[in-house]
């Protein structure tokens, strides 16, 4: 957090005292501060493990586009051809998420992909239950399911 | 070129937005119901807002489209969620087609007690403690 913090104030020192106040000189400047972090990381204990977490995280926007995307357009798919193919049910996620905040995350990462709405979460919060549209290849989803969460779990630990 | 990805973003937007509407007439119940409008609007709006943010290509009008998606993204799944949520508690009916359900087993209805079906393995796994009552 602080590290995201400092690259956001470098940049904007870069755009003020290059002058050009436009969105895309802001991102030339984090750019700039990002190197810059990433030289300073292993004399800096507070930002220690930021510099790692960048691209992982646009890697997991780039992972989370292509699945929005794909399942998009297969319940479009569903939606205009007359007749069902569609199965659906609800499944129990075994979660490794541990804390509130993690479990609110993959739930919500997983309502917002298309063909899936998390629904509840058991008392002991080991389990998520979802109701998922496309269940004619339930190891499929659950395997897809898993990378997802571990994929975004990894941001923060 | 650039007005050609903005037409096309703002067909593909509208048409998931269309679709959206076409999924909540013709889905058979509630929970299927949930996954057409909030995911499909959702992309549409989101798709839309890009759009106009690169036609017009201001710093306002930019900032402003951001922060539409970024609430769309973080309002929409919990809308869903809680509505899907109440509607399956509540007891509407899912469709006919539906091929399992592994919640109503484990949901007891009187004490609003919701298990995960793991606990028998906690259990067997667990050491008797002399606090324990016989």
């Amino acid at each position: 957090m602080t590290g995201a913090i400092w690259n956001l104030l470098l940049g904007l020192a870069w755009v003020l005292l290059s002058g050009d106040f436009s969105g895309l000189n802001l991102l030339v400047g984090m750019i700039f501060g990002y190197i810059a972090l990433l030289l300073i990381e292993p004399q800096v204990d507070g930002l220690k493990g930021y510099p790692a977490r960048v691209p992982r995280f646009i890697g997991f926007l780039g992972f989370f586009i292509k699945e929005l995307v794909q399942a998009n357009l297969r319940v479009a798919f569903d939606i205009l051809t007359p007749p069902w193919h569609m199965q659906p049910g609800v499944i129990a996620l075994p979660l490794s998420a541990r804390t509130e905040m993690e479990i609110t995350l993959v739930a919500n990462l997983i309502s917002l992909t298309p063909g899936t709405l998390s629904l509840d979460v058991s008392d002991d919060r080991k389990v998520l239950y979802i109701h998922a549209m496309f269940l004619d290849d339930e190891e499929e989803l659950r395997r897809n399911l898993k990378e997802m969460e571990h994929r975004a779990l990894e941001l923060f630990r | 070129m650039i007005d050609v990805i903005k037409g096309a973003m703002l067909l593909t937007g509208s048409s998931f937005m269309l679709l959206a509407a076409v999924g909540l007439l013709r889905l058979p119940d509630l929970l299927t119901r949930m996954h057409a409008t909030t995911k499909a609007a959702a992309l549409g709006v989101i798709l839309i807002m890009l759009a106009s943010a690169m036609h017009f290509a201001e710093v306002g009008v930019v900032a402003r489209s951001f922060a539409i998606i970024v609430f769309i993204l973080i309002t929409a799944p919990i809308a869903a969620h809680v509505i899907g949520r109440a509607g399956y508690f509540v007891g509407s009916r899912l469709w006919s087609g539906t091929v399992k359900d592994e919640l109503r087993p484990n949901y007891d209805p009187l004490t609003h007690e919701l298990k995960s079906g793991m606990e028998t393995q906690e259990n067997a796994k667990r050491h008797p403690r002399n606090t324990d009552p016989d």
